[in-house]
């Protein structure tokens, strides 16, 4: 990579390079499907679910390096069948986090012995297996090639647009549940499109951050935006824009200072954000006597989803009902 | 000369590294089991994870700053047990969201840090799967001594804070009413948490710290819910699983970690199995005595 003397200029051409291009058409997908994806995880509680995927992404990858396959179909099978998995078990017991925890352990020291055993099959093939093992873990979003890229970008996008689809009625069936359920939304298929949904963006986000740097994308834009507003959908929608910036900073930033590791940057500006985001509400909330700006109750919630419905005049009464 | 699992004994313990970690490995474990039992007692297995998570960038700090990475893994698990103890706890009880959302965020952009220390020290990818996964190669006589120290201090101080501690975790709102100092409780435990996921790093790797620290756990609390017995026993898995892992390890090439996590699971299966199987066959006899005497009192 050029270290350019003078930064401004080396972003004006930053891209000219194929593999930033490819970079930012599949970062900005990633960003966007995954800050979307993870205002629900964060939403339904299931942050440390989002955790253990990833993991179970880390070993379906290295799982399928070692048996000769591609990298891809272990990433992706591994994470929808543990994601169907996991909601299963959620809805019959309510999986503890003993429980999940054991078993990520265990996943996690499965991955470590793939790794073990693809690094000694390559051992004469100088340092390919321990790269391959370092890029799963931590993404190398700059070694994609402009196919993978475009594949990448369409699974994304195709989450999205899914995402879209389901989105009010799962964020309505995230929130509270059994009101959901009792006005006939289908809140368990939702539970587990939900989970399908998570195991496949973690899967495509394992190739730009790498899997275990993937909660950074999941939970952090979306933890910064519930600080900064309090109406789901505009949470929603600025968790994904938090993220996509994130991204593009991230990548800008492992541009001009190339010792930095793009993961490195992404996380590190995602961090930033939320870091503002709590310092600037913190002072806030002590203002307004209300300590957890993120935390409301579902009832309060409840009201500020049907306060943002979309702008049709109302059915009955026509009548602007003023919020207190 | 005593030959056990096709491990020779007396050919592994000639061998001074192996007796190190044996040392190294008995001293994690035990504290380990310890905190662990508090800590599933607790349901912070979460914040546990990321304190064992956050010794990597530590480690990976201190050899980049040319320190001993014993010291960078102390520091990068107590710094987080900080910063996760200045976080607010959820008051309300549904709530967990924002309390997991800034764990997360602690945790990733931790492991980021560690790439990034990692990519400006230059290239060392052998030691970077040591740090993760865990290695036994090669604990000093040093790092014994240290370890030794920190789980001597980890030690005395939940010997001193134990019966308060499981007072306020078993129910926090008496405890409070009775005057214990709830949120000091929880600081210091936050710490002590740290202090022992940067010990158990040390073996298992910064990523399968979780190994030892819930399952053996997990797994007593499944076999019985009483205090004493389900302490003493959970130490007790803890140190048999890291024996049984470090001789299987010295004799293959496989990292040490997989085989402490792999045990660890299979004994929390085993205990849960069994557990199900004696609930089962409890509950069978009662409710074939209720039938008859149901039958009995319709006759």
């Amino acid at each position: 990579m050029i270290l350019t003397l003078n930064p401004v200029v080396g972003i004006g051409h930053m891209l000219d390079h194929p593999f930033l291009r490819s970079a930012f058409l599949a970062g900005t997908c990633i960003a966007l499907a995954a800050g979307l994806i993870g205002y629900v995880v964060v939403v339904r509680g299931q942050v440390f679910t989002g955790d253990a995927l990833s993991h179970v992404a880390f070993t379906g990858a290295l799982a399928a390096l070692a048996f000769g396959i591609d990298l891809r179909a272990g990433l992706y099978g591994a994470g929808i069948v543990f994601a169907v998995l996991m909601a299963a078990l959620g809805r019959r017991a309510n999986a503890d986090d003993t429980v999940i925890g054991s078993v990520f352990a265990w996943i996690l020291g499965l991955g470590a012995l793939f790794l073990s055993i693809f690094t000694t099959a390559h051992s004469g093939t100088g340092t390919v297996g321990s790269n391959a093992g370092v890029n799963t873990l931590f993404g190398s979003i700059l070694g994609l090639s402009s196919g993978q890229a475009l594949g990448d970008a369409v699974v994304a996008l195709v989450i999205v647009v899914v995402f879209v689809v389901i989105g009010r009625p799962l964020v309505f069936a995230s929130l509270d549940e059994s009101v959901a359920s009792a006005r006939g939304v289908p809140v368990r298929a939702l539970g587990y499109a939900f989970f399908v949904l998570v195991g496949i963006t973690v899967g495509v986000a394992t190739q730009a951050v790498g899997a275990l740097l993937i909660l950074g994308l999941l939970a952090t834009p979306a933890g910064a935006s519930q600080r900064l507003t309090s109406r789901p959908f505009a949470a929603m929608w600025l968790s994904a824009g938090i993220a996509v910036f994130s991204m593009w900073t991230g990548l800008t930033l492992a541009y001009v200072a190339p010792k930095v590791p793009p993961s490195f940057g992404i996380l590190a500006v995602a961090t930033g954000v939320y870091l503002v985001a709590f310092v600037a509400t913190a002072g806030r909330d002590r203002r307004r006597g209300r300590p957890w700006p993120g935390r409301l109750e579902a009832g309060e919630l409840r009201a500020s989803l049907s306060a943002t419905r979309p702008d049709r005049p109302h059915p009955e009464s026509g009548v602007v009902e003023s919020r207190t | 000369m005593k030959v056990i699992l096709g491990i020779d004994l007396h050919q592994m313990f000639a061998l001074h590294f192996m007796v190190n970690a044996y040392r190294a490995g008995t001293i994690v474990a035990i504290t380990a089991g310890a905190v662990g039992w508090f800590m599933v007692l607790r349901r912070q297995s979460f914040a546990g994870h990321t304190l064992a998570v956050v010794s990597f960038p530590g480690a990976a700090a201190a050899i980049w700053l040319g320190l001993s990475a014993t010291i960078g893994y102390f520091a990068g698990s107590i710094l987080a047990a900080v910063v996760i103890a200045c976080v607010p706890r959820s008051q309300s009880g549904r709530a967990h969201s924002e309390e997991s959302a800034v764990i997360g965020t602690v945790q990733a952009f931790a492991l980021a840090s560690g790439v990034l220390f990692v990519s400006l020290y230059g290239g060392f990818l052998d030691s970077l799967t040591g740090l993760l996964f865990g290695t036994f190669l090669g604990i000093s006589d040093g790092q014994v001594v240290a370890l030794g120290a920190v789980a001597l201090v980890v030690l005395v101080l939940l010997a001193v804070l134990g019966r308060p501690l499981f007072f306020v975790t078993v129910d926090a709102d008496v405890a409070a009413a009775r005057g214990v100092p709830v949120r000091s409780l929880s600081v210091v435990f936050l710490l002590l948490l740290g202090c022992t996921a940067a010990e158990v790093s040390q073996i298992t790797g910064a990523l399968l710290v979780f190994a030892l620290l819930v399952m053996p756990a997990a797994a007593a609390q499944q076999i019985t819910v009483r205090p004493g017995p389900s302490f003493v026993l959970t130490i007790v898995l803890a140190v048999v699983i890291t024996w049984i892992s470090l001789a299987v390890a010295f004799s293959s090439v496989y990292p040490v970690g997989f085989y402490v996590s792999t045990f660890g699971f299979g004994v929390f299966v085993l205990a849960t199995g069994a557990r199900a199987l004696v609930t089962r066959l409890q509950s069978r006899p009662s409710g074939w005595r209720r039938l008859s005497a149901r039958t009995a009192a319709g006759a």
